[in-house]
């Protein structure tokens, strides 16, 4: 069968079976892991997209506090809760500043003040409040998913590879440590560390490196029967060698994979101890702590509470796009599941 | 089986024991007390922390509270309603929270099944990108972002249904914020049983069933539903214990008295034996759902125990 990217090579039409004829396929020649991956990531256009928006997002998030002349704490008062306005649009008729009929830049006498994204309740910009909380929540959940990667693994990888009385005892410890339900340990753990984002990535690091673990495992169980270990064995490899360079390698796809999926799970519990006003101390935004100053006054000024949540919906949703591509793109049984 | 069963109940055992123990460790770590009243001197906090018995050491404390609660006694409230016992607060809220609960479990059921069948049925048009984008949105966002949009948009804008909980129509209030909780069990049941139901559907056997010359909704109700949704129900267990645990915020949100909110409020005001008793609460709900599916899982199917028999 001919695949619809085939291309016909030169020596496609000269006779066959020659006396000193060597085949070699140039169409399909040996593509490295890496690429195959890559081949296949590009065909999936929702993660394609959902890459593109998280790198927009996260170049946002470095440059955008410093794109107008707003700091995140510096507080404007008379200048409270102004609906968006940015310069050029607002002639369309889009955020033009316009609020129940009225041009609240006027009324409050700012008329040459441009807030792209409004003010908050103490006259804050919000633009500059969502990009510099958006750098915060990537923060903690990059660094949260980090440390799980290097604990989950290696925890996984030990359990896994040493197996019989370590591997029961490493496994009861893990199984206890995952019945205490998450949002509650964290919710404790917030109360109990100083605010900061450093307790908020421990809270979140402590039960969420299990997950990982358990993929870490599960792939090491697989793959420590294979030819290769054996053969890495024989020739004299001592463990650390054989855990670290032969095994490793081999199941770090699956590991990119799962890290890629708790991110937006990180972001939420980030959210969600913010809700609870346990999250970043203030002045300090995150997206969290945006969405919920925003909920006290969203029957009023409805876009300090709109704009937050809108990124982090997408950011969530893109996170997701990616991983699913990625999942799919490394496992390539999965495609059209 | 026997033994499966036995040894599942005993390692849930050890981690509730865990569970209370960390608890009260925490509840210990804490700054602050839980009589923050300006007017009393020290010495009157000293007896009160003496009445309390909460001069002793901690582990003499926890002793007593593990001897106590074995007998349905959490202590009493010292701050949020004085004296009153902490048990009975429980009880009362504890009903309201599994009312939510259950209903946003009910609705993602029947709407992800919906969903997740539509979309195999039509593998690969555009109802299936359009049931796999609702289930992508469904998973990616937080339930409390939904709860609050819904109580933008349908609440205040439209005013179809309350804002807050109301005493007096229950069920009319828990209409949003059942709907809230539910955007996520919906989208992952959706995803789960079209994935399942496309494995199904290209299996030997339904071809089989196909050659045999099976009328096509017979063999969809007969044959592919039944072995689509075996494993499926596995996956109602995670997805419950996500749903207890997530509905703290929704209660807040909706202003529903529920265990969420008696226990974001207990820990604003410091009164360790509720806390201590919503966190177990929660603790209990969560180890005994995954307990039961991991029974379940063993009995509807054998490899899985045989498996972790093996282990």
């Amino acid at each position: 069968m001919i695949r619809d990217d085939h291309e016909f090579q030169e020596d496609d039409f000269q006779f066959a079976h020659a006396a000193d004829e060597k085949l070699i396929d140039k169409n399909y020649s040996a593509t490295s892991y890496a690429k195959d991956v890559w081949n296949n990531f590009k065909k999936n256009k929702g993660a394609l997209i959902g890459a593109v928006i998280i790198m927009i997002i996260i170049l946002m998030a470095v440059v955008g506090p410093n794109m107008n002349e707003f700091t995140y704490k510096q507080i404007h008062s008379g200048q409270e809760c102004l609906v968006p306005r940015i310069p050029g649009i607002e002639k369309l008729g889009l955020f033009d500043g316009y609020h129940n009929g009225a041009n609240q830049y006027a009324q409050k006498g700012a008329s040459d003040v441009y807030y792209w994204f409004g003010s908050d309740t103490q006259g804050r910009d919000i633009w500059t409040r969502v990009w510099s909380g958006t750098r915060v929540s990537l923060i903690i959940a990059l660094a949260a998913v980090i440390i799980d990667i290097v604990i989950g693994m290696v925890y996984g990888l030990v359990s896994g590879f040493f197996g019989g009385t370590v591997d029961s005892f490493m496994q009861r410890f893990a199984e206890i440590l995952n019945g205490i339900p998450t949002l509650v340990i964290v919710t404790l753990l917030g109360m109990v560390l100083p605010a900061g984002i450093t307790s908020i990535i421990f809270a979140l690091m402590l039960t969420g490196w299990i997950g990982m673990e358990r993929i870490a495992r599960a792939q090491v169980l697989k793959v420590k029967e294979q030819e290769f270990v054996l053969a890495s064995r024989t020739l004299g490899a001592n463990k650390f060698r054989i855990i670290f360079s032969e095994i490793l390698p081999n199941i770090m796809g699956q590991v990119i994979v799962t890290s890629m999926f708790s991110i937006p799970n990180a972001i939420f519990l980030e959210a969600y101890l913010s809700f609870l006003g346990l999250g970043v101390p203030a002045p300090m935004a995150s997206l969290g702590s945006l969405v919920s100053d925003g909920y006290k006054s969203m029957t009023t000024f409805p876009h300090i509470l709109i704009i937050p949540v809108f990124v982090m919906a997408i950011l969530m949703l893109c996170f997701n796009l990616f991983a699913d591509g990625l999942r799919d793109a490394f496992d390539p049984k999965m495609i059209n599941k | 089986m026997k033994k499966y069963i036995f040894k599942r109940v005993l390692i849930s055992l050890a981690t509730l024991f865990v569970i209370l123990l960390v608890l009260f460790i925490l509840m210990d770590l804490m700054p602050g007390t839980p009589f923050n009243d300006e007017k009393l001197t020290e010495a009157q906090k000293a007896l009160l922390f003496a009445k309390y018995g909460l001069d002793k050491p901690v582990y003499i404390r926890f002793l007593l509270y593990a001897k106590n609660m074995l007998k349905g006694d959490l202590g009493v409230s010292y701050a949020i309603n004085k004296n009153f016992p902490v048990s009975e607060m429980v009880k009362e809220r504890l009903g309201i929270s599994i009312g939510v609960g259950a209903m946003a479990m009910a609705l993602g059921t029947v709407f992800g099944l919906i969903l997740g069948i539509l979309a195999a049925l039509n593998h690969n048009s555009w109802i299936d990108n359009l049931c796999s984008a609702i289930s992508v949105i469904g998973v990616s966002v937080p339930s409390y972002v939904c709860a609050l949009l819904l109580c933008y948009y349908v609440a205040y804008r439209l005013g179809w249904l309350p804002i807050l909980y109301n005493v007096e129509q229950p069920f009319i209030s828990l209409i949003l914020p059942a709907v809230a909780l539910s955007v996520s069990p919906t989208a992952n049941i959706a995803r789960f049983t079209r994935s399942e139901m496309i494995d199904v559907m290209n299996s030997d056997y339904i071809l089989l069933v196909q050659s045999k010359g099976v009328k096509n909704w017979k063999m969809i109700i007969y044959h592919v539903l039944r072995n689509t949704l075996i494993p499926v129900i596995t996956v109602m267990g995670p997805i419950l214990v996500n749903l207890l645990t997530g509905s703290s915020v929704i209660e807040k949100i909706f202003g529903i008295p529920g265990i969420g909110r008696l226990m974001i409020t207990a820990i604003q005001e410091n009164d360790y034996n509720v806390t201590i008793a919503c966190a177990f609460v929660y603790s209990v709900m969560y180890i005994v759902v995954m307990l039961f599916v991991d029974i379940l899982y063993g009995i509807i199917d054998p490899r899985i125990r045989i498996a972790k028999e093996e282990a």
